[in-house]
């Protein structure tokens, strides 16, 4: 049972794309994923605007002062699993903004990042397969989740025996 | 209780959510295929709920767990009424408090979201209830009884000859129960919509997958009402029951979704015309 869970987290990954300051380009071809040319929902991807339903954080662009919050925000509205993948020069690494008074960086200085898309903008192939790694870490994770509450902390458990 | 009901019991508690499931994917494929997409798997939405119940436990208020449960507890209960052959009074009312609790746990939680989902969901329900009930009357007036039972052994024509109005005013709360544009209002199947996920925006993880559940169920139910308007042959019934679903797909993907302003006054006043068009039809006729 547990491994058809862990099967149908990879089947059906629900995406929320939330746009943190980004230019609209990698955002115009995160939506071109949803396209007839690409139709990620062939993978059991849909695209949701509820993070409490989504498995999969896309983020676009450099976060700032302001928006950190509200990325902070929805990544903890999401349920574990959950996995995160930045998009585009400015979300991996804050892009040509980097050094600008108001920009904090990349998405991973806020929240963990599990999968970076590279270009500017991104190509929604690149999306794609940046999606693909991220199942990845997606079905590990889940493994971890499924373990019960004892089973995860047995490494804490067995850490304060030996001390 | 003897041995037909216990089947038909078993039926509807094992069989109707694997027929639900199965349609879903197909209602998604075909979707996606009048889209110009290719489309996902068939068992997708098995899949959408099993990985719903790997999801973590969040809510925000406990009364929303109590509320998922009761949905889904008054869906398998219409679908078991109706596999029983029971009253479609008793079946409308205990549809009628499946559609409540639902509302309920969603104005549990204070999410402005889900407010007005919920807000616009009792509306949608004051829009396809009298005209289900009115279905239901001309159904009585032609049959003479309320039981599915009796509806059957008495009755010898398919009523959908007699009733044919009837059936165009069901097509109307069927596209509001089975959560379909133009009238996809407080929820929507596919992902974008204005008020985020409207009803279910505070639903998720295992909850959200047993109101996936409940919503299998509930279409197992209003087919099995489509296919009660011809109940004399089997071959007969598959062909209105596909053709209403494909129906009521096209008019999903052919339509844009309106406002309740429009819905009211609209579903009321041709629900109404349509219904007591088809009762001085049926009065002519005993006349």
């Amino acid at each position: 049972m547990k491994r058809l869970i862990n099967t149908s987290r990879v089947k059906s990954p629900w995406l929320i794309h939330f746009d943190c300051g980004s230019c609209n380009g990698c955002d115009i071809e995160v939506l071109a994923c949803l396209t007839p040319v690409y139709d990620i929902e062939r993978f059991g991807i849909l695209n949701v605007g509820n993070p409490k339903h989504a498995d999969i954080l896309v983020v676009t662009g450099t976060v700032n002062h302001r928006n950190k919050k509200a990325l902070k925000n929805v990544y903890d509205q999401m349920p574990e699993p959950k996995v995160v993948v930045a998009v585009g020069a400015c979300g991996t690494t804050g892009g040509i903004f980097r050094e600008a008074y108001n920009v904090v960086g990349g998405v991973d200085k806020i929240i963990p990042v599990d999968a970076y898309v590279s270009g500017c903008a991104a190509k929604p192939e690149a999306i794609i397969d940046g999606v693909v790694i991220a199942l990845g870490k997606l079905a590990e994770k889940g493994k971890k989740v499924d373990q019960g509450i004892f089973e995860r902390l047995e490494n804490t458990q067995n850490f304060i025996k030996s001390r | 209780m003897n041995m037909n009901d216990a089947i038909a019991v078993l039926a509807a508690l094992f069989l109707a959510p694997l027929i639900g499931g199965l349609v879903a994917g197909l209602d998604r494929k075909v979707t996606a295929r009048l889209q110009g997409r290719y489309g996902p798997p068939i068992l997708q939405p098995f899949y959408d709920v099993l990985k719903l119940f790997g999801k973590e436990k969040m809510i925000v208020n406990y009364w929303q767990i109590v509320c998922a449960y009761m949905y889904l507890v008054a869906n398998i209960l219409t679908v078991v009424l109706l596999a029983l052959q029971s009253d479609l009074l008793l079946i409308f009312f205990v549809l009628a408090v499946g559609g409540v609790f639902l509302v309920i746990g969603a104005l549990a939680a204070e999410s402005p979201y889900s407010q007005i989902g919920a807000q616009r969901e009792l509306i949608q329900m004051l829009t396809y209830e009298p005209l289900l009930i009115l279905v239901f009357v001309g159904i009585y007036l032609e049959t003479g009884s309320f039981k599915i039972s009796e509806i059957i052994a008495t009755y010898h024509e398919p009523l959908l000859i007699s009733l044919p109005l009837l059936f165009v005013v069901m097509g109307y709360a069927l596209v509001i129960k089975l959560k379909k544009s133009p009238f996809d209002i407080a929820t929507s199947h596919h992902a974008h919509q204005e008020i985020v996920k409207g009803v279910l925006t505070e639903y998720s993880g295992p909850y959200l997958g047993i109101i996936e559940i409940s919503h299998w169920f509930e279409t197992v139910f209003l087919l099995g009402l489509c296919a009660l308007f011809w109940h004399t042959s089997f071959l007969w019934m598959a062909v209105l029951v596909v053709a209403t679903y494909f129906g009521e797909v096209l008019v999903d993907n052919v339509c844009a979704r309106l406002t309740w302003r429009w819905m009211l006054p609209h579903a009321w006043t041709g629900g109404l015309i349509m219904s007591f068009a088809n009762y001085f039809w049926i009065f002519e006729k005993i006349k």
